[in-house]
This record gives structure tokens, sequence and C-alpha cells, in this order.
């Protein structure tokens, strides 16, 4: 974990309201299912914002981001050789050493982006990875999951293409030794409940309303059936048991 | 330059003090610096008995600044004291424990054993609701909060600071009494009640509806605060509010602070303590100051 001023290197497009951002990683560690806090501002804004590494390259990190309000505004606006103040690696990810097998991925919204990591840290731990990616109405991300996975399956609310419906109603569990999931809550909850029916293991990656992303302040504390627990240092990955009964 | 200042024979290596919540032990920050630059760190709000916190949001940031209503998530100060304070006793600073409490009992009882424990000051937050006066914070009226420093004072033999409530109804009647009550230095401000809704829920933002607003929103009147306190008692007073800058420290200073507390600005940049205090020496050189004590309260 560092704390240090990076490069844009570009900052792209990708849909009306979603970007990637690519900086400079400089020394900075990288798991999947950890994140960075960012900011590329001095007072107007009082705090960082947490963006999961969507892509760790050896001297590159990537982030996927929707702009929702006015950090992610302001960091929509980067261009490249503007500098940022990066925080991280930051928390705990996704137990890649410890499963193995056939693994399944399950994302949804802005929870896709960080699963593509982990696609890609699976599939170089060997492991046999299915992505099951749920989209509302536009399709990003889906090539870059490809070269990690065995099979990309999608599903979209509203569109041309692929099967219209939610996500869940693709996965089959059973046909899993672990299954790792990040997106809406009530996406989770589905995944986690399924897979406890059928005895899978499951994480999840939770999302909290941050202050200093390190473990300090206690701001981002959930409730577990092991006590609070901090979302940026304990999390955000849990063992779904632990979050929802 | 010598930055070092004692407050109630306490030795300071300098007068920044990492605000407490804000802060946690400071394992966490140690990990991006060492810690043990810093005059001192004011521990994570403890209790009598552990606190799970408050449920629903609670952080939030607002125009310079954000609230929070974490509601003192905290292991406890048997916890604290069995673990927490070896922890803390790596860093080479001075140790300030935090405390708060909802009853008399408690506040008592919590200071009788932290004053036990190998603490070097215990501080004294009385912004905490009293359960038995139907939630309305200790440090509201001068009476209620004079009566819980002089029975913690009776127990407390290590220096206490009582850290007060900007939300008291008069400031200076408020530092007057507790002065008077035995505290041995006053730390201010805590947060100011303040309220955010969430217009598409039409919902307040936090489930206790009020929450803390902390950061540079404040300082200005912190720093007021702190001015028309220092005025006022002639037991020392640490500076808190906003502070995010070696100016904001001057500042303070001038307005008569022996040290101050940094809380906030800690999340807008996690290595604010140690920059600040490498620019604080840089500007007290540009200002032409040898010593904080030149201008401490000239104003
Ligand atoms: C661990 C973690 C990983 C994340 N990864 C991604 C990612 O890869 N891509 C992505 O697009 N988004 C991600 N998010 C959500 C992202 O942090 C928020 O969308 C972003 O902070 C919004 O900031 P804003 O200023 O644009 O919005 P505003 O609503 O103006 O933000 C106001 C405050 O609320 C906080 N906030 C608002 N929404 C959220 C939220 N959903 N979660 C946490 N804090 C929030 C902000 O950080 C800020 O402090 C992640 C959140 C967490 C906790
Ligand atoms: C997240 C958070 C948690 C806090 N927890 C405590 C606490 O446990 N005890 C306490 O006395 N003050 C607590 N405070 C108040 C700060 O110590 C400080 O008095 C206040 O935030 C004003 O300073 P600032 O503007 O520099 O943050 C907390 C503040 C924040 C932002
Ligand atoms: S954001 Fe501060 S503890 Fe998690």
């Amino acid at each position: 974990m560092n704390y240090f001023e990076s490069n844009v290197i570009s900052n792209k497009q990708l849909t009306d309201d979603i970007f990637v951002l690519e900086v400079e990683r400089k020394d900075a560690t990288a798991a999947a299912g950890q994140f960075f806090m960012l900011k590329c501002w001095d007072n107007e804004l009082t705090l960082m914002r947490p963006i999961s590494i969507f892509k760790a390259e050896a001297d590159t990190l990537h982030f996927m981001y929707r702009v929702i309000g006015k950090g992610t505004q302001r960091l929509s606006q980067l261009h490249k050789g503007d500098k940022l103040q990066l925080l991280g690696a930051l928390g705990t990810g996704y137990p890649i050493q410890q499963v193995h097998g056939r693994i399944a991925l399950v994302g949804g919204g802005l929870g896709i982006p960080p699963l593509c990591q982990t696609a890609k840290e699976l599939a170089a731990h060997g492991a046999e990875v299915v992505a099951h990616i749920g989209y509302r109405d536009k399709l990003f991300a889906l090539e870059d999951f490809k070269p990690y996975c065995k099979d990309v399956l999608f599903s979209i609310e509203k569109g041309e293409i692929g099967y219209h419906g939610f996500v869940t109603d693709l996965l089959k569990p059973e046909q899993f030794d672990a299954v790792f999931t990040c997106g809406p809550e009530i996406m989770m909850r589905k995944v986690a409940a399924m897979c406890a029916e059928k005895g899978v293991a499951c994480w999840c990656s939770m999302e909290n309303r941050m202050a200093c992303g390190i473990g300090a302040c206690l701001g981002c504390s959930i409730k577990t059936t092991e006590g609070m627990k901090r979302c940026c240092k304990d999390g955000p990955v849990f063992r779904a048991e632990t979050l929802f009964q | 330059m010598n930055l070092q200042t004692t407050i109630c024979n306490i030795k300071f290596k300098n007068p920044i003090i990492a605000a407490s919540g804000t802060f946690g032990f400071g394992e966490e920050f140690n990990k991006l610096y060492d810690v043990s630059c810093l005059g001192g760190i004011s521990s994570k709000g403890l209790t009598l008995h552990p606190k799970e916190g408050n449920e629903g949001i609670r952080v939030y940031e607002t125009p310079s600044g954000m609230m929070n209503s974490v509601g003192l998530q905290n292991p406890g100060i048997e916890a604290f004291i069995k673990e927490g304070i070896a922890n803390m006793r790596k860093f080479d600073t001075v140790l300030i424990a935090n405390m708060g409490g909802h009853s008399m009992e408690d506040y008592v009882t919590g200071a009788k054993m932290l004053s036990d424990a190998d603490i070097d000051m215990l501080e004294l937050n009385i912004s905490c609701p009293n359960v038995k006066s139907g939630g309305m914070a200790f440090g509201l009226k001068a009476d209620v909060a004079s009566e819980v420093v002089r029975a913690v004072r009776e127990v407390c033999h290590k220096p206490l600071i009582v850290k007060l409530s900007p939300n008291a109804e008069n400031i200076v009647d408020m530092a007057k009494a507790c002065e008077a009550a035995g505290a041995d230095a006053l730390s201010l401000v805590n947060t100011f009640q303040a309220m955010a809704i969430d217009i598409h829920k039409r919902k307040a933002v936090f489930n206790n509806v009020y929450a803390g607003l902390s950061g540079a929103a404040i300082k200005p009147i912190a720093l007021r605060m702190v001015h028309s306190v220092c005025k006022a008692v002639n037991v020392p007073v640490i500076g808190i509010g906003g502070i995010a800058t070696a100016q904001d420290v001057l500042e303070f200073t001038m307005a008569g602070a022996a040290a101050v507390q940094i809380g906030t600005a800690n999340f807008s940049n996690p290595l604010i303590c140690k920059d600040i205090l490498s620019d604080l020496e840089q500007l007290c050189q540009r200002e032409n100051i040898h010593s904080l004590d030149e201008i401490r309260g000239i104003i």
C-alpha cells in the first residue's frame, strides 16, 4: 500500500457514461478484487474515490468507472499526461490461491470490471473460468474477459442481442468449485443463495462509502456474522455466508 | 527549528496531533509513513463496553468537508488496555486515549481504568448523548459537563484534556466550567451537528438524521471558538477543526492554541500530518518565526 502521484496514459470513453482510465503503475502492488482510492483534485472535494482494479499490467493500472457524480466527473475529464493521486492497492481481494478447478464469475454493472483482473489471475493460477456478465442496456468489457475464460455468458436487460433477463438465470452453481461475484447487492444475494443451496463456496465484493480507505476511520463498516468488518480493509471481498443469511 | 511544545508537563515533539476517530490507533497510517514523527495521536474514541457503532451511511462528503455518524464503534476500554496500548506504544509519540460515554457511571469507570493504564493523557469526549437525559449530549450545558468533568477528575491521575463540543450553548462558559471542574487542558472543536437529505429517497441521509460536520468548512468557526476560549481560560488549549495546512496551524497558534489536531484532512491526503510538519518549518522560516511561542496568542 502506497500513496503516490501518477500520470494518465489514456482515459477512453466506452459508452455515454463509462470510461477506462489507464495510469502508470509505478511500484504499486495490485491483486484481483483490490481497489485504489483516486483523486485528481486539491481542495474541491474532501474524499478520494474508491475504484477497483480492472486490469493490472506490468507497468500500468486500468480502472473502469461510471460517471455518477462530481468525483467520477472530474476523473472523466483527465487527459493523457495529467497527474492524479492514488492510494493503494487496498483491501482484501478474491482468494485466488485458495480455489481450484472450475470457477464461476458473476458480475453485474460496474461490478464487472474487477472480475476481469480476477479472471486473469485465476487463469494464471490454472483454474477454468466461466464468466457470467449482466448488462443493463449496453455491452462493455466483454472482449476483455475472453482471453482468460473458457466461456463468457452474458445477459442484457434491455438490448438487441444476447439473453434477455437476469445474469443469475445463466448460473448453474453446481457445475463449479467456487463462485466469485461482484455487482448490485440484490444480484449478489441471489448468487449467494443459489450457491448456498448447492453447497458451493461463494465470495462477494461489497461496496460502501469510504473516507480513509485504509481501515482507520470505521466509516465503511458492515455487519457480518463475525462482527463488524471494515469493507475497505477486511473486505471488500467476503465469504458470502458471513454477509447474508 | 524547534517545534517542541509542552502541555501539562507532557513533552510533544511538535504541535501536530492526529485527531480522534480519523486515525484509528495509528497502525494503518504507520504503513504509509512513520507516525512517530507526530507530536501525538489521539486514539479512536473508546467506551467502557465494546460498541458496533451506527447502522446505515456513516460518512458523507459535503462541500469543503464531510459528515460522519460512525457512532463510536470501538473494541471497548478493556480490549484497548489489553492490546491496543501495546500497539500504540510502538510509536514514539504522545499517547492520548480518547474516551466517550453514555452515562456518568461509564465515564467514571472508564476513566479509572484508562488512568491506571499506560497512557500519557486522557481526552474526555463530552459530545456523546446521555442516555439518561433523552440522548442530549453531555457537552451542551455547562452544569452537566462540569459534573462529568468533576467526577472523572476525581478518579483520573493522568493529565485530563476535556474535548469540547461546538454545539455547546455557550462555548466560553463551557470552557470556563470545565476548567473550574478540573480540566488540565481543553481541546476544541468536535464536529458540528448537521444534516443531509437524500431528495430521491425523501429521507435523511443518516439513520440518526443528524450527524457531525468536520473539515475545511468548519475551520473559520473553529478558529473563532479557539480564540475566544483561549482568551477566557488559563489552561492550555488544543485547536481542532478543518486544519489542513501549515498556515492553518499558524493561524490556530496565533489564536492561542498550544497544539493542534488534524482530522478530516487525513482522508484528503493520507500523508497530510507529515506534509504539514515539513511545510511548517519552511513557513516559519519564511515568516521569520523562530519558535511558536513567539506568536502564540498574539491576536
Ligand atoms: C471497493 C469499491 C470499489 C469500487 N469500484 C468501482 C469501479 O471499479 N468502478 C466504478 O465505476 N465504481 C466503483 N465503485 C463505486 C465508486 O466508488 C463510486 O461510484 C464513486 O465514489 C462515486 O463518486 P462521485 O463523486 O462520482 O459520486 P458522488 O455521489 O458525488 O459521491 C459522493 C460521495 O459518495 C461516495 N459514493 C457514491 N456512490 C458510491 C458507491 N456506489 N460506493 C461507494 N462510495 C460511493 C463517493 O465516494 C463520495 O465520497 C467502487 C466502490 C467501492 C467501495
Ligand atoms: C470519521 C470521524 C470519526 C470521529 N470520531 C471521533 C471520536 O471517536 N471521538 C472524538 O472525540 N472525536 C471524533 N471525531 C471528531 C474529530 O476528532 C475532530 O474533532 C473533528 O472531526 C474536527 O476536526 P477536523 O475538521 O480536522 O476533522 C471524528 C471525526 C470524524 C470525521
Ligand atoms: S474507509 Fe475508513 S475504515 Fe474503511
